[in-house]
């Protein structure tokens, strides 16, 4: 099975203390540590478990600047077999849109029978999936916490729904699904691992290789604009349960009850 | 003269004399052991290479001394005394065993040297060697058949009980004691009735009781015993010397090897491969242990040489908290392992080709489990190594990218941040801000040089209860008149557990930093309150200045005068110190600790009855922080509860890891307010004068 895997580099939440720049154009970039999109790791992963079963390749690819060459080496440390850039000046500021429609110039160059991508980046909108299946005129699934190839033309997909519960699809290949995490446990990729792939080219597509018109993606093409980032002011959000042991541990129960939590 | 008895060498049975047997049975003996031994060092051959022919004396002593003289063993106090007894008849009786063998073929013949004077002690004391061994060997018996003893128990998940190889093994030595004394007695009661003056018995000896017994035994039947006790025993002898490298038994032959080979230096790990400098490491094809054969020559050995004694998992805190690691079987794992891979039988059958070590014989649970705490080691009698096993085996998993989720962020922020919580390198030195003492400590600099540089490591940097501990130490290092400082955002982790989690080569990159670092602020010494960062720096760091742990520093600085201590106050409290793994067992500091202790006039301090080399571990430091194991209770748990029962109510320790695992242990045991735990720094400075 021919897999693509789009993969963003992003600010490590983890490692990072997120500040917002004092105009609220962006926040404070000086410090960061960035590592691959945490969801996006999880699709890879599971990319690379469908390939090692039934056989194929997988491709990551990535839209962003120099500097994503280095989350698809990590990638391919783990295992996948290509690596796509997909940079140009053109493209800096795209909106959704804009990166799946880049996407979508790359996947149409090949022939992929499955793409998957995160359900959302840690500093994105969880738009690009959708956008990019509804572009490619392919069926899509989100949230996929499951996956099994029923034979060359169909997969059984698992998606996380509302209050934990489990809904299981079949979807007809090729296909484009948004993979949340926790469908696998991604494997550990050291310095050794990068370094066995350091050599290895990535290639680099840009508007022209790709036939996109620059002024129709980047911040030229972009319909929806970020105005302005702020730290919301701190809420009354904590309630304190009171009571002995007993009567705590009841209502937390309840309360894990009514949200969801527990069944 | 004629002899009393006929001699097996000149002995008939009908037409056939039975010096055939006495020349059949060495020969298929020691054909069948030359086999079996060429079969066992196969796999050492194929195994990977391992450096152990340096520092002879100091292998030689280890010889004498843990071989020899049996060192270990009086801590267990009867099974090692029963076994002293065993093995000193079994080095007095080899001679006797050999001179045994060869009148089989020569009736009259006497070692060499054997003759005169030496001979006569030497017969005394071989007659008491077998009787003692006998008694040993039936005592033993009881034990294991009787009493059975809680660390000879084998778990189900691993295998059957091993008490009837144990029993068979004692029933083959006392048939031996028996057979050889019954060959002597026969002789001498014949000569007796003969009224010949023959042999003098040892009076009370296993050949003297029998001869007494058989005094009035026909002539007949004392040549029919003469003869079969004889055969008895070369045949027993020859099966037992096929027998033990069969089992567990194989330590007879390869404890004496595996002591001489046994790792003289402590604290440090392995290299990924002996003969491969650090930057050589990329060049490798495959890195830690996958298969059998990627474990060197002497852990193999290793295995052939395990006792399955089970001292090393009577002292494992993981195995006591029930994580699924029994060092034990570590050992016994893989050498069932390693016989099924390299069969004896049938002859000439193709050694089988290994599979991945983890999923067939060790789950990664079992791998990830241990904390390196090094107790197996210091009690293993016959040098059996874990820790760089464990390390390998880790190296391995981490090579093929299986590791535990839980670990995999804090090795990500270590690489990114230089430290396991991915906090921000700026803020590394956050903990110096709250010093009120008046003074400032100095990050080090071309412009801003000292002395000593104090290296604090992660989480005293950035945890908020032990920034406590750096405090501290600051401030004794600056009571003491000492000029020091800090690295500040250049320091990065030590990277001790990096290592020890098998990520060798981000400990490599960690390494190459810090050493930069160091060695550019001309500092002429390190100190550290951080035995992690101490062993790190002191046994896996090269080309450093020389480093101390706080305790060596304390405990010289109070010698010298230079600090002078108040009394303790006059409360109840009752202190018990805690020795850390890395300042004890592997570096060897229990005094000084105890010193400084000590220095504070009026303060009652106890220890526990596990202290010094078998202290217990606290659960772990550095990235067993983060490792989520499957246990019963907690290894802090535990080692509360036993401070408690020393009649402590104050467990100090001098190690940052400890400290977070008490603390978080007296309160998991809901013993707030009747146990609490301060680091030696923290104590100490709350006593300068």
């Amino acid at each position: 099975m021919e897999i693509l895997v789009c993969v963003k580099r992003v600010p490590d939440t983890a490692e990072n203390e997120i500040e917002v720049k004092g105009d609220g154009s962006d926040i404070e970039r000086d410090d960061l540590v960035y590592s691959v999109n945490e969801w996006d790791n999880y699709a890879v992963e599971e990319a690379l478990q469908i390939r090692d079963k039934v056989g194929g390749a997988v491709t990551v690819v990535s839209v962003g600047d120099d500097e994503s060459e280095e989350v698809l080496r990590r990638e391919m440390a783990m295992g996948a077999d290509k690596g796509v850039l997909l940079s140009d000046d053109a493209f800096e500021g795209s909106d959704g849109a804009g990166v799946a429609a880049i996407l979508k110039a790359e996947i149409e160059k090949g022939k992929y029978d499955l793409i998957l991508t995160g359900a959302q980046a840690d500093d994105g909108a969880a738009q690009v999936g959708g956008m990019l299946a509804a572009m490619l005129d392919l069926p899509f699934a989100s949230l996929v916490n499951a996956i099994e190839v029923i034979d060359g033309n169909t997969l059984k997909v698992g998606r996380e729904i509302e209050g934990g519960n489990q809904e299981m699809n079949e979807i007809s290949l090729p296909c484009v699904l948004s993979i949340q995490t926790g469908i696998n446990e991604p494997r550990y990729v050291g310095i050794r691992g990068i370094r066995k792939v350091a050599s290895v080219e990535i290639p680099v597509h840009g508007a022209s290789q790709l036939g996109i018109e620059p002024a129709s993606v980047g911040a030229a093409g972009a319909k929806v604009r970020r105005l302005d980032y702020f730290v919301p002011e701190l809420g009354e959000g904590a309630e304190m349960l009171e009571g002995d042991m007993d009567e705590i541990c009841d209502k937390v129960l309840e309360l894990l009850k009514a949200k969801g939590g527990l069944k | 003269m004629q002899p009393a008895l006929i001699a097996p060498a000149n002995y008939t049975v009908g037409v056939v004399p039975t010096i055939i047997l006495s020349l059949l049975i060495p020969v298929a003996g020691v054909a069948a052991f030359a086999y079996i031994i060429a079969i066992r060092l196969a796999p050492l051959v194929k195994a990977n290479p391992d450096m152990r022919w340096d520092k002879i004396p100091q292998r030689l002593f280890s010889v004498a001394k843990i071989w020899l003289a049996q060192w270990r063993h009086p801590r267990y106090r009867l099974a090692g005394v029963l076994h002293i007894l065993i093995f000193a008849g079994f080095l007095i009786l080899s001679v006797r065993s050999i001179e045994m063998v060869v009148l089989g073929l020569a009736p009259n013949f006497v070692m060499p040297g054997f003759g005169g004077l030496l001979g006569t002690i030497y017969r005394l004391l071989q007659s008491y060697a077998a009787t003692w061994v006998l008694g040993a060997v039936i005592v033993a018996v009881v034990r294991r058949t009787v009493f059975k003893p809680e660390r000879y128990r084998v778990p189900a998940r691993y295998g059957k009980d091993h008490t009837a190889e144990a029993v068979f093994v004692l029933g083959l030595i006392a048939i031996l004691m028996v057979t050889e004394s019954l060959f002597e007695a026969s002789l001498t009661a014949a000569e007796a009735q003969q009224g010949m003056h023959g042999q003098w018995l040892a009076p009370l000896s296993l050949a003297w009781m029998f001869k007494t017994m058989l005094l009035e035994t026909s002539g007949a039947a004392l040549q029919k015993i003469h003869i079969i006790a004889y055969y008895l025993h070369d045949l027993t002898f020859f099966f037992f010397l096929c027998f033990l490298p069969l089992g567990k038994h194989f330590h007879v032959i390869s404890s004496i090897f595996n002591v001489f080979f046994m790792r003289l230096r402590r604290g440090n790990i392995k290299p990924v491969k002996h003969g491969v400098s650090d930057e050589q490491l990329d060049d490798l094809e495959s890195f830690g242990v996958k298969k059998l054969e990627d474990f060197t020559w002497k852990h193999i050995l290793d295995f052939y040489t395990c006792v399955d004694c089970g001292r090393c998992s009577d002292n494992c805190p993981a195995n006591a908290v029930g994580r699924p690691l029994s060092p034990r079987f570590i050992s016994i794992k893989g050498r069932d392992y390693t016989y099924r891979n390299y069969p004896l039988y049938p002859i000439g059958a193709a050694f089988a080709k290994s599979d991945d070590l983890i999923g067939t014989i060790y789950s990664e649970d079992e791998i990830w489990s241990c904390t390196t705490c090094g107790a197996c080691e210091q009690e293993c009698p016959v040098g059996i190594e874990y820790i760089d096993k464990i390390v390998d085996l880790r190296r391995g998993m981490v090579d093929e990218g299986n590791v535990p989720q839980s670990l995999q962020k804090p090795l990500g922020a270590l690489e990114k941040r230089g430290n396991p919580w991915g906090k921000l390198e700026k803020k590394r030195l956050e903990w110096t801000k709250e010093l009120n003492n008046g003074f400032e400590v100095n990050v080090l600099s071309q412009k801003n040089p000292a002395d000593t540089l104090y290296f604090v490591d992660s989480i005293t940097s950035y945890d908020d209860r032990m920034q406590a501990i750096g405090r501290a130490t600051a401030t004794l290092l600056h009571r003491s008149g000492c000029d020091f400082g800090i690295l500040g955002k250049d320091e990065k982790d030590s990277g001790h557990e990096v290592r020890r989690f098998g990520e060798e080569m981000l400990f490599q990159a960690i390494k190459d930093h810090n050493s930069a670092a160091i060695l550019a602020s001309g500092v002429k010494r390190i100190v550290t309150a951080d035995p992690h960062a101490f062993n790190a720096l002191k046994n896996d760091y090269d080309g450093l200045p020389p480093v101390e742990h706080i305790a060596q520093f304390l405990a010289r600085t109070i010698r010298d005068g230079r600090l002078a201590l108040k009394p303790a106050e006059a409360d109840d409290s009752v202190y018990t110190y805690h020795d850390p793994c890395y300042l004890g067992r592997h570096n060897a500091l229990y005094d000084e600790p105890r010193q400084v202790l000590d220095a504070i006039p009026g303060m009652r301090r106890v220890e526990m009855e596990r202290c010094r080399d078998r202290s217990f571990c606290c659960g772990g430091g550095g990235l067993m922080l983060f490792y989520e194991p499957e246990e019963e209770t907690r290894m802090g748990v535990l080692r509360v509860e036993m401070a408690a029962k020393a009649g402590a109510n104050v467990i100090v320790t001098a190690c940052p890891f400890c400290l977070v695992n008490m603390e978080d242990a007296i309160k998991v045991a809901g013993m707030e307010g009747k146990m609490a735990a301060i680091d030696l720094a923290e104590l100490v400075a709350r006593h300068v004068a």
